[in-house]
């Protein structure tokens, strides 16, 4: 282990973040902003493969703890990715366009506010 | 191991949070036809298991802890119920037990009628929203709170877009895109943590932890991200639409509680992971956002043409208070004011607006429409939903005697023991801007009107007992001694 490649990973790890962090604010497709959702999480997993790296202790060749925490986070990143694709085909399946801006409102507005 | 996590009555914890999720597999093999009779037996089993916790840990005056496994932290993962963690429990048990009770007439399915797939689901989101909250309240690393935070989310966004309309779906969308937004700062937060101090313990952090940049900016990113996940201004944008969406059960639940779950998560990060890491300067931000949160939400309240929009404002200001005890704590010696207050701020607010979002969800179910301007004389054919609204508004205003007057008391005490004076005009303002708002729901309702009224259906019996209950329990817990307030900081530091 070099600290030279740890650092290498740790400024990668910040571009991700920032690239997916500016992705996710800024563009206004949702599809987009689920992909920048990744690409930032794909960031916060690499800060985690730095920590495990510096973590390598007593004979293991990493953090054993923190790979642990990596595969949970990757398990529920991937949970929150499926049901935003999946929210997203279903709006496309109801009104055949997907935007998160709200629908002008239809005359009747406040009817079936409970149904 | 500390002999407290020797104690029989540990499993207890574990029962808390697995009770719930035993209920899901239950739904999926019996079915929706009986998602509504599970439901009930859970709802029993586990107030049951909230007031055994309680009693245990009140009875012993410190917290009660279990070490899953046998493995003990920093490796194995802790559950710790303190004062905090009761007081949050049981009022999760209250208004999960309430909307559940109320969702029966939404999503009963009598005999004869083709058996549909929204109980089921409704009822499974229901336990899983119960078992999230429940490990927010117990879990002692801020990894397994990451995991419990995002099981929340999870289960909650379904629930905004369960009717499938367009608008229901666009905000749940947006909903769950800012909840992934809060988490991912949330979990860079808990790297930079544990790359610092190698354990992710909340008492072990708290021994280990020194105030410097990294700790600085870690707990900044932390903040940010539960912020956007409890809705505190400028990042409730999301919440209105969601609120609105929601069938009434469910917005009681994304109102009164989800956002508590982070709320409480900020305290577990401020004042037991990370104590003196956060400078005044913070918290003095902190409770400057939570006033914006109170006027600007106040004032757009004011302004909607929809009862559940009005609702959803109203959340957006009394969230607002909540910060408030930031900045009040920080002034104090102690702080134990100020975070009392917070505290009863969040249960008395979790009351209150559950029986508000399910009166109004009565209402709307029998006139047919939400509209504020056309509820004239609604309130000669619908008088229980309407006192019950007005009764739980006592208590959002912060008059006397409620649960919210004790907690906007308490923190208008610390004001004055601090001397912050410009906090005890937020508070006051902020009561007079309520009252505005439920004026208006209430004038309009109670007028004159010769108008015949027709009602869509008869008003549910059971509903009206269940919103006047709450609106009872949030006047009620203003009752409760202030002494036995104290109970909230059972094992924690303060």
């Amino acid at each position: 282990m070099t600290p030279t490649i740890t650092t290498l990973y740790g400024l990668l790890a910040a571009a991700l973040v920032g690239l997916g962090l500016y992705g996710l604010l800024t563009q206004p497709h949702p599809l987009r902003k689920i992909l920048a959702f990744n690409v930032l999480g794909g960031g916060l997993f690499l800060v985690f493969g730095v920590v495990l790296r510096q973590g390598a202790t007593a004979g293991f060749p990493a953090d054993p703890v923190a790979q642990a925490f990596v595969i949970i986070a990757i398990v529920v990143a991937l949970a929150g990715t499926a049901l935003a694709v999946a929210i997203m085909l279903r709006l496309f399946a109801e009104t055949g366009r997907v935007t998160l801006r709200p629908e002008p409102p239809a005359p009747g507005d406040g009817k079936d506010a409970d149904s | 191991m500390s002999p407290a996590t020797a104690a029989p009555e540990g499993f207890l914890l574990v029962l808390a949070i697995f009770g719930p999720v035993l209920g899901i597999p239950l739904l999926l093999i019996l079915g929706g036809r009986h998602a509504g009779r599970i439901g009930l037996v859970l709802l029993a089993l586990e107030l049951g298991i909230v007031v055994a916790i309680a009693a245990t840990v009140i009875r012993r005056g410190d917290a009660l802890e279990y070490v899953l496994g046998g493995w003990a932290p920093p490796l194995g993962v802790l559950l710790r119920a303190d004062g905090l963690s009761i007081v949050m429990l049981a009022t999760t048990a209250v208004v999960i037990g309430a909307a559940g009770l109320y969702a029966r007439s939404d999503f009963g399915m009598p005999r004869g009628i083709p058996e549909t797939r929204a109980p089921q689901v409704f009822w499974t989101l229901l336990l899983t929203i119960w078992a999230a909250l429940n490990a927010v309240f117990l879990a002692s690393d801020l990894f397994t709170l990451f995991v419990a935070l995002e099981l929340l989310t999870l289960g909650a966004v379904p629930l905004v877009g369960l009717s499938g309309r367009p608008e229901a779906l666009t905000a749940a969308l947006r909903y769950l895109l800012f909840s992934l937004l809060g988490s991912a700062l949330f979990l860079l937060g808990v790297a930079l943590l544990y790359g610092s101090y190698g354990t992710l313990d909340i008492a072990l952090l708290a021994e280990r932890v020194r105030v410097e940049p990294t700790t600085q900016l870690a707990a900044a990113l932390m903040t940010v991200g539960l912020l956007t996940k409890t809705a505190l201004f400028p990042l409730h944008i999301w919440l209105p639409a969601a609120h609105a969406a929601a069938p009434a059960a469910a917005s009681a639940l994304i109102s009164g509680l989800v956002v508590k779950g982070s709320f409480v998560l900020i305290i577990r990060v401020w004042v037991d992971a990370l104590p003196g890491v956060a400078t005044p300067m913070a918290a003095q931000l902190l409770g400057a956002l939570g006033a914006a949160a109170i006027l600007v939400g106040s004032v757009l309240a004011l302004r909607q043409a929809r009862l559940k929009m009005l609702i959803a404002y109203s959340t957006v200001a009394q969230i607002g208070y909540l910060f408030l005890a930031f900045p009040l704590a920080s002034a104090t010696q102690l702080g134990t004011a100020a975070w009392t207050g917070g505290i009863l701020q969040a249960v008395s607010h979790a009351l209150a607006k559950a029986s508000m979002c399910l009166a109004a969800g009565l209402i709307a179910k029998s006139i047919g429409h939400d509209r504020i301007l056309d509820m004239e004389g609604i309130g000669r054919v619908l008088p229980v939903p309407l006192f019950a609204f007005g009764l739980a508004g006592l208590s959002l205003m912060g008059l006397p005697p409620s649960g919210g007057f004790m907690a906007k008391w308490l923190l208008l005490r610390a004001a004055i023991e601090g001397a912050q004076w410009w906090w005890i005009l937020i508070i006051v303002s902020g009561g007079l801007l309520t009252g505005g708002y439920l004026f208006r729901v209430l004038s309009r309702a109670l007028a004159r009107s010769d108008r015949a009224l027709p009602l869509r259906s008869t008003v549910d019996r059971r509903g009206e007992l269940l919103v006047l209950g709450l609106a009872l329990l949030s006047i009620g817990v203003g009752l409760v001694p202030l002494a036995s307030l104290y109970i909230v900081h059972i094992g924690r530091a303060l």
